[in-house]
């Protein structure tokens, strides 16, 4: 039986790891390639990384990051931020990374995810969703609109129609991120989770609002999320991946043990 | 040195990295003539068998593989190479390299899980294996290790001695084969921490008698 995936994400600005509240206020917390070798070595199941650099001409700094992390840790890791053509998809791949995420690209050019699974395989294509609770209407009958460029432009598209349709446009798996839970760490989002979960055929990664153990487990098992993103709940070390692991194994929740 | 085959098959290089990071010299080629110099080969891979067969053939590979393999090295397949050296693939109908007796079936529709819940096509992400029969390949290696895998298809041998360890996802699989001087892995082993690594060292330091 597959092990639920817990997977620490670091937001790499210009090289360094930042953490921020709500895509605002992001402070300087290290070193994305010692801080993913800290995360493999505690447990980690897989690591994602989120380019936020906003200059287009610094953006070869996140190549060598990738770079850096693949020669010292052997598990799955996606990069995710300012992918938008399947060039810049290759130079992710090809710099060690297993996968890659689309998120505001896809939406304005859907066909990134179509070539991107032609190109390199669906395994490696990651659909990000940021998405924002606006209340059920004609246009947005899940509730859940899909929001971009860090949450602030509505796009007027439904999560649920989305997460269908980049399936079936070749997406491998779904990250998912609630902008209202993110920074909150009072707990995922599990409607919205459940909801897209219960939806598609491959793999949904829940993301924002993790703060304590049991919002894994809540989400791992309620949420019907195959894995979990983590951020300042062990960041800041509060909590390690091993103690979340452990907590949810005595919940009944399989997860990968030995590492 | 150890040659990993290079046929356009995905991303080698993270299996070349993993290689020297367990202590021993890779390189990834094509070239027939350094391929057959080689004390041991890789034989990865990702994508479909149809197109891996193909090139396999442009590159005058699949020769090769099987001559390296007559000689007595050692070769270690992984994923798609695992696959390949099979009978016959579902995937595009293939004719594979025939290494090992048996053919590559597809996770068959509507799979479940113990607990009935709907399993996911491909099988990806962390499982367990069963060894079911003892290999220096599983020095350091127990029942309580994962693995990564990503994969649609799973290899079927004929005969239930080549396989030395199961896996189980709806269906129980052989995700570890052990063929004469060959050993192959349906999960990847470079992506599966130190548990992959410790295989991966393990390969690289088999003799076969």
């Amino acid at each position: 039986m597959l092990s639920k995936r817990i997977i620490p994400c670091l937001d790499v600005r210009e090289g360094r790891t930042t953490k921020g509240i709500k895509f605002k206020d992001n402070v300087d917390i290290g070193d994305p390639v010692d801080m993913a070798r800290f995360y493999y070595e505690e447990g980690a199941d897989e690591i994602v990384f989120y380019d936020i650099t906003a200059s287009h001409e610094k953006r070869n700094i996140m190549i060598e990051v990738v770079r850096r992390v693949a020669e010292i840790i052997f598990i799955p890791f996606s990069v995710g931020g300012g992918i938008r053509t399947v060039n810049d998809m290759r130079s992710v791949l090809l710099a060690g990374a297993e996968k890659v995420s689309v998120n505001s690209a896809a939406v304005k050019d859907p066909e990134i995810i179509s070539k991107g699974a032609e190109a390199f395989g669906s395994q490696c294509i990651v659909l990000g969703m940021d998405v924002k609770y606006v209340g059920k209407k004609y246009s947005i009958p899940s509730g859940y609109e899909i929001v971009i460029n860090g949450g602030r432009i509505y796009t007027g598209i439904d999560a649920l129609k989305w997460a269908i349709r980049a399936q079936e446009l070749g997406a491998g798996e779904i990250c998912l991120n609630s902008i209202d839970a993110d920074g909150t760490q009072k707990g995922y989002e599990l409607n919205l989770t459940s909801l897209i979960a219960e939806n598609v055929l491959i793999p949904v990664i829940a993301s924002g609002g993790a703060g304590k153990p049991k919002h894994l487990s809540d989400v791992l098992t309620k949420g019907k999320a195959d894995a979990a993103l983590i951020a300042s709940m062990v960041h800041y070390g509060t909590y390690s991946v091993s103690e979340i692991k452990s907590f949810l194994d005595y919940c009944g929740v399989k997860v990968r043990k030995k590492w | 040195m150890i040659a990993i085959i290079d046929y356009d098959a995905g991303n080698l290089a993270s299996v070349a990295r993993a290689v020297s990071y367990v202590g021993f010299k890779a390189i990834i080629t094509n070239d027939k003539f350094l391929i057959k110099k080689a004390d041991r080969i890789i034989f990865p891979g990702v994508g479909a068998a149809g197109s891996a067969m193909d090139s396999l053939k442009r590159l005058g590979l699949d020769k090769i593989i099987l001559d390296v393999f007559k000689r007595g090295k050692p070769v270690l397949g992984i994923c798609l190479g695992t696959q390949i050296i099979m009978g016959k693939s579902e995937e595009n109908d293939t004719q594979c390299l025939k290494i090992v007796n048996g053919n590559v079936q597809a996770f068959p529709a509507g799979i479940r899980s113990e607990n009935n819940c709907r399993l996911k096509i491909p099988h990806m992400g962390w499982n367990g294996i069963k060894i079911i029969k003892n290999h220096p390949v599983f020095s350091g290696v127990g029942n309580d290790d994962e693995f990564y895998f990503v994969h649609g298809f799973y290899p079927d041998p004929v005969n239930k001695e080549d396989i030395l360890a199961t896996t189980d996802y709806g269906i129980t699989f052989a995700s570890v084969i052990g063929f004469k001087n060959i050993i192959a892995t349906q999960f990847h082993l470079e992506k599966s921490g130190k548990s992959g690594l410790t295989m991966l060292k393990n390969f690289c330091e088999w003799e076969p008698c």
